[in-house]
C-alpha cells in the first residue's frame, strides 16, 4: 500500500472520511470513483424497472389476445421501458460510470478536470429522472407515444407527455457536462509522458463520445423546447392542424437520437478494446485503425439519421444519400471487428468471465450491425421499416452491444471498484444462461420482421403466435442468467476474497494503483514511457 | 425466382438475399475463427503469446472489401427501391383513408370499400390520406410501405399486384391505443369479379326507388357511414366493450356521463349522439377513458349524422 507523508498507508476511496458522513460523504462527494459509483447504482435501479417492465411486456406477448394487461398499459409501458433504457440507461452507461471511475485513472489523472462540475451532472441527472416519474404521477398519467414522441400523435394523446419531455431534456444536459468534462480531462490532464496515441482506447472511446455528447445533444434539447413551446403557447412547429410539419420533428430528434446510438457503442467499442488485450496477454492488433475507425464513427454517424425515416416521405434524393452514408458509417465497426479478432491470433488466452463477455460482445455486434444493413438498404428497409426487426436489431445493438460491454467491464473492473472478487463460476454460468436468453428474446424478431408484424404491437395475429413465443420465454431466461450475474456481484462486493492491484496482469495505468484505489489515486503522477498495452515484458 | 405478389417482390428479395448471403457468410466465419482462436491460442496449447502491432496490408484489405460489398448492397438497394418513387401514368387511382383506427378506400366513381379491392396485373396509385395522426400502410407480401402524414401533398404508394389472393394490410406507423387492430385486407380478383363489385350499384337502386322506406334508406347509409368513417374500430355492434361504449342498444339507453369532472345520468337521444361526435370529450360515459376520440367536425356534416342516428335506433338489444 502507498503511504502518505505521514508514513500511514493511504485510506482507500472507499474508506476516506471527508468532512461528510454516510449517504452525504456519497452524494456530496466530488471524487471521481464516487460519483462513477452513484451513477452506477442509479443505472442498475432504474435496468432494473426497465428490466421489469419489460418482462411484463414479453408475458402480455407470450399469446395473441389480451393476457395480463390492457392496449392502454401495454402502450405506457413500451413508452416508460424506452425512455428509462434509453435517455436514463443506456445514454449515461458506460461513460458515467466506468468512464467516471476508470478513465481519469489510465490517463493518470488525480480525478477529472471539473470535479464539481462533474458530481453537478449526476444532480441534474436525477433531477430529469424525477420529472420523467412525475409524469406517472400527475396529469393524465405516464405518456403513451413510445419514446420517439413523434408528433403529431404526442399532441393529440391526452396523457401525460410535457413532464417525461421536460425529463429527456435535464437528462440531456447532464450527458453534455459529462461529455464537456471528458473533453477537457483528455486533453489537458493526461500524465507526462502519454501522448494521444500512447492513449488506452477506452479514453479514446470516451474521447469521441465525448463530442458526440457536446454537438448532438443540444438538438435534442432545443426540439424538446420547440415541442413545449407549442403545446402550451400554440406555435405550430410540428403539429399539422397549426401549419406544422410532422417530419420535420422526426429530421430533429434523429439528428440527436442516431449519434445517441454512438454514444451508447462508442464506450462499449472501448471497454471491449480493454479487456480482449488484458485477456490475450498480448498488445491489440492495429492500435492506430481502432483509433481512427472510432474518430470516423463519431463523425459519419452526425450524417446518417435519415435512414430511420426511408418511408416517411422525404424526397428520392435524400433517401439514397442517407442510404449511402449509411452503409459507409459499417466499414469502421467492421475494421474494428477485424482487428479485435485478429488481436486473438497468436495469444495467450487466459478465458475468465470478462472474456466471455467480450467474444460475445463481438457475436452480438455483429449479429446486430449485420441485420443494420438491411435496414440500411432502401428495398428492404421499406419492408422491414417499423417491424419486430428493427426492434430485434436495435436491442442487439443498444442492449446486446450496450449490455455485453456494461457486464463485461463489471467483471473486469469489478476488483478494481470493490478490492474484492466474485465467484468465477457462478459469473460464468450467470453470463452463459444470460447469452442463450438473450439470443432466445430477440433472434425470433427478426422473422417476425420479415414475416410482416409492425412494432408496438400490444397483439398480434396467430400467424405471429410461434415466434412471439419464443421471445417471451427467451426474455425469462435470459432474466434468470441476470439475477444469478447481479446477485453473484453482490455477494463478492460483499465478502469475496480480497484483490490484488492487478488480478488479470493488465497494463494500463489503473492496474498500477492498490485496489480499491486511494482517494487522488496516485501517490506520485506516474510517467509514461511505453505503449498502453505492451505485454512483451 | 422471385416472382411474387407484386411487381417489386423480385427487386426487394434480391437485396434480402444477396445481404443476408454477405451477412451470414461474414458473422459465421468470423465467429468460427474467434472460437478457433481461442481454442488454438489458449494459454495451456500456447503459454507465450507473439506480440503482434497490426498490418497494414490486412487493414487496407479489409477496409477496401468490406466498402465495395457495402457499395454492392447499396447499390441493389437502390436498385430494388428506385421503381417504387415513380408510378405509371396508367396507375387507377385510389384514396386510401387512415384514421384512428381504420382503413376506408375510396374509388374514382365514389365507392368506398374498408377492404382494398384490386384488379390483378393492373398498376394501382394510392393516394394517402391520413385524417389525425400519422400512420403507415404496409402490404408485407407485396413489400411496400409508406407513411400516411397529416395533410402532406403527394402522399403516395403506388405497385402492382400480379397473384389473385387476399393479403394482409397492417398500420406500423404506432397511432394509439388500438394500432394492432387496424389493419384490414387487400383483395386481389380478376378484372371481371372486380368490375362486378366496381359497377355494383344495388345500393343506388334502392336510393333511387321512390316506394323504398325513408328511414330504412336513412338507416341503410348510416350503417355504411360508421363502417367508413371508422366508429366500429372502437364502438362495437355486438355489445363488446372496445376503446367506447357499444352501439348495440345504444340508443334510448340510460347512461351516467362525466362532464367536467362530475358525474349525471343521460339518455342517449338525438342532441347526445350529435353533441358526442362533434364534442366527443364533453360528456364522457362512466369507465371509459377521456381523450381518446377526436372531433369529426367538418368530416360529417348534419345530414350524415343523422343517417348514423338512423341507423343506431335500428341496433336493438
Amino acid at each position: 500500500m502507498p503511504e502518505n507523508t505521514h508514513g500511514h498507508p493511504e485510506p482507500s476511496y472507499l474508506e476516506y472520511q471527508g468532512k461528510h458522513k454516510g449517504l452525504k460523504a456519497w452524494i456530496f462527494s466530488t471524487d471521481h470513483k464516487r460519483i462513477g459509483l452513484l451513477y452506477l447504482y442509479t443505472i442498475l435501479t432504474f435496468f432494473g424497472i426497465g428490466l421489469l417492465i419489460g418482462l411484463l411486456m414479453k408475458l402480455e406477448l407470450i399469446a395473441p389476445g389480451q393476457t395480463i394487461m390492457g392496449p392502454d398499459t401495454y402502450n405506457r409501458f413500451f413508452t416508460l421501458h424506452g425512455v428509462i433504457m434509453i435517455f436514463v440507461v443506456v445514454i449515461p452507461g458506460l461513460p458515467a460510470v466506468f468512464g467516471n471511475f476508470v478513465m481519469p485513472i489510465q490517463i493518470g489523472a488525480p480525478d477529472v478536470a471539473f470535479p464539481r462540475l462533474n458530481l453537478l451532472s449526476w444532480w441534474i441527472y436525477i433531477l430529469g429522472i424525477l420529472l420523467v416519474l412525475s409524469s406517472l404521477l400527475t396529469g393524465g398519467g405516464a405518456p403513451d407515444t413510445g419514446w420517439t414522441f413523434y408528433a403529431p400523435y404526442s399532441f393529440e394523446t391526452g396523457t401525460n407527455m410535457l413532464p417525461a419531455v421536460l425529463g429527456a431534456f435535464t437528462l440531456g444536459f447532464s450527458s453534455i457536462l459529462t461529455g464537456l468534462n471528458f473533453i477537457v480531462t483528455i486533453h489537458r490532464m493526461r500524465a507526462p509522458g502519454m501522448s494521444w496515441f500512447k492513449m488506452p482506447l477506452f479514453p479514446w472511446a470516451l474521447y469521441g463520445t465525448g463530442w458526440i455528447q457536446l454537438l448532438a445533444t443540444p438538438v435534442v434539447g432545443i426540439t424538446l423546447l420547440m415541442i413545449v413551446a407549442e403545446r402550451t403557447l400554440g406555435i405550430g412547429f410540428f403539429d399539422p392542424d397549426l401549419g406544422g410539419d410532422p417530419i420535420l420533428y422526426q429530421h430533429l430528434f434523429w439528428i440527436y437520437s442516431h449519434p445517441a446510438v454512438y454514444i451508447m457503442i462508442l464506450p462499449a467499442m472501448g471497454a471491449i478494446s480493454e479487456i480482449l488485450p488484458a485477456f490475450a496477454r498480448k498488445t491489440i492488433f492495429g492500435y492506430r485503425a481502432i483509433v481512427i475507425s472510432t474518430l470516423m464513427i463519431a463523425f459519419v454517424g452526425y450524417f446518417v439519421w435519415g435512414h430511420h425515416m426511408f418511408t416517411s416521405g422525404m424526397s428520392g434524393t435524400a433517401l439514397y444519400t442517407f442510404s449511402l452514408l449509411t452503409f459507409i458509417v459499417a466499414i469502421p465497426s467492421a475494421i474494428k471487428v477485424f482487428n479485435w479478432i485478429s488481436t486473438l491470433h497468436k495469444a495467450s488466452i487466459n478465458v475468465q468471465t470478462p472474456f466471455y463477455w467480450a467474444i460475445s460482445f463481438i457475436f452480438v455486434f455483429m449479429v446486430g450491425g449485420l441485420t443494420g444493413l438491411i435496414l440500411g438498404s432502401l428495398a428492404t428497409d421499406v419492408h422491414v421499416h417499423d417491424t419486430a426487426f428493427v426492434v430485434g436489431h436495435f436491442h442487439y445493438i443498444v442492449f446486446g452491444g450496450t449490455g455485453f460491454a456494461f457486464l463485461g467491464a463489471m467483471h473486469y473492473w469489478f476488483p478494481k471498484i470493490y478490492g474484492r472478487m466474485y465467484n468465477a463460476r457462478r459469473a460464468n454460468l450467470g453470463w452463459l444462461i444470460f447469452f442463450i436468453g438473450f439470443n432466445a428474446l430477440y433472434s425470433p424478431m427478426f422473422y417476425l420482421g420479415v414475416a410482416g408484424m409492425a412494432r408496438r404491437y400490444y397483439d398480434y395475429l396467430p400467424e405471429f403466435h410461434s415466434g412471439n413465443i419464443i421471445s417471451s420465454i427467451g426474455a425469462y431466461v435470459m432474466a434468470t442468467g441476470l439475477v444469478i450475474i447481479v446477485v453473484n456481484l453482490i455477494l463478492g462486493a460483499r465478502r469475496g476474497e480480497k484483490a490484488e492491484a492487478n488480478p488479470w496482469g493488465g497494463k494500463t495505468l489503473e492496474w498500477s494503483v492498490p485496489s480499491p484505489p486511494p482517494l487522488e489515486n496516485f501517490e506520485k503522477i506516474p510517467v509514461v514511457t511505453r505503449e498502453p498495452y505492451d505485454y512483451s515484458a | 425466382m422471385f416472382s411474387g405478389a407484386s411487381n417489386f417482390v423480385e427487386g426487394v428479395d434480391i437485396a434480402f438475399v444477396l445481404i443476408l448471403g454477405i451477412s451470414a457468410f461474414f458473422l459465421i466465419g468470423l465467429t468460427a475463427l474467434m472460437l478457433y482462436f481461442t481454442w488454438k491460442y489458449n494459454k495451456k496449447r500456447n503459454p507465450v503469446a507473439t506480440q503482434i502491432h497490426g498490418n497494414n496490408t490486412l487493414e487496407v484489405v479489409w477496409t477496401v472489401i468490406p466498402t465495395i460489398l457495402v457499395l454492392v448492397m447499396f447499390w441493389y438497394g437502390y436498385k430494388g427501391w428506385k421503381p417504387m418513387m415513380t408510378p405509371p401514368d396508367d396507375a387507377m387511382e385510389v384514396t386510401a383513408v387512415a384514421r384512428m383506427w381504420s382503413w376506408s378506400f375510396e374509388y374514382q366513381n365514389g365507392k368506398t370499400s374498408t377492404t382494398l379491392k384490386l384488379p390483378v396485373d393492373e398498376p394501382v396509385k394510392l393516394n394517402l390520406k391520413a385524417v389525425d395522426v400519422i400512420h403507415s400502410l404496409f402490404i408485407p407480401a407485396f413489400r411496400v410501405k409508406q407513411d400516411m402524414v397529416p395533410n402532406k401533398p403527394d402522399n403516395f404508394m403506388w405497385f402492382t399486384p400480379q397473384k389473385a389472393g387476399i393479403y394482409d394490410l397492417f398500420c406500423t406507423e404506432y397511432c394509439g391505443i388500438r394500432h394492432s387492430y387496424m389493419y384490414t385486407d387487400v383483395e386481389v380478383m380478376s378484372r371481371e369479379d372486380f368490375d362486378t363489385w366496381y359497377n355494383d350499384s344495388t345500393d343506388m337502386l334502392l336510393l333511387a326507388d321512390t316506394n323504398a322506406d325513408p328511414a330504412v334508406v336513412a338507416a341503410m347509409m348510416g350503417k355504411q357511414l360508421v363502417e367508413n368513417k371508422g366508429c366500429i374500430a372502437c364502438h362495437s355492434l355486438d355489445g363488446s366493450k372496445l376503446v367506447g361504449p357499444s352501439f348495440q342498444g345504444i340508443y334510448g339507453k340510460s347512461e351516467t356521463v362525466v362532464t367536467n369532472g362530475k358525474e349525471r345520468g343521460i339518455t342517449v337521444d338525438d342532441e347526445y349522439i350529435r353533441h358526442s361526435i362533434l364534442k366527443p370529450n364533453d360528456d364522457i360515459v362512466k369507465g371509459y377513458a377521456s381523450g381518446q376520440m377526436q372531433s369529426y367536425e367538418g368530416q360529417l356534416n348534419n345530414e350524415e349524422i343523422d343517417k348514423i342516428i338512423a341507423f343506431l335506433k335500428t341496433l336493438g338489444n
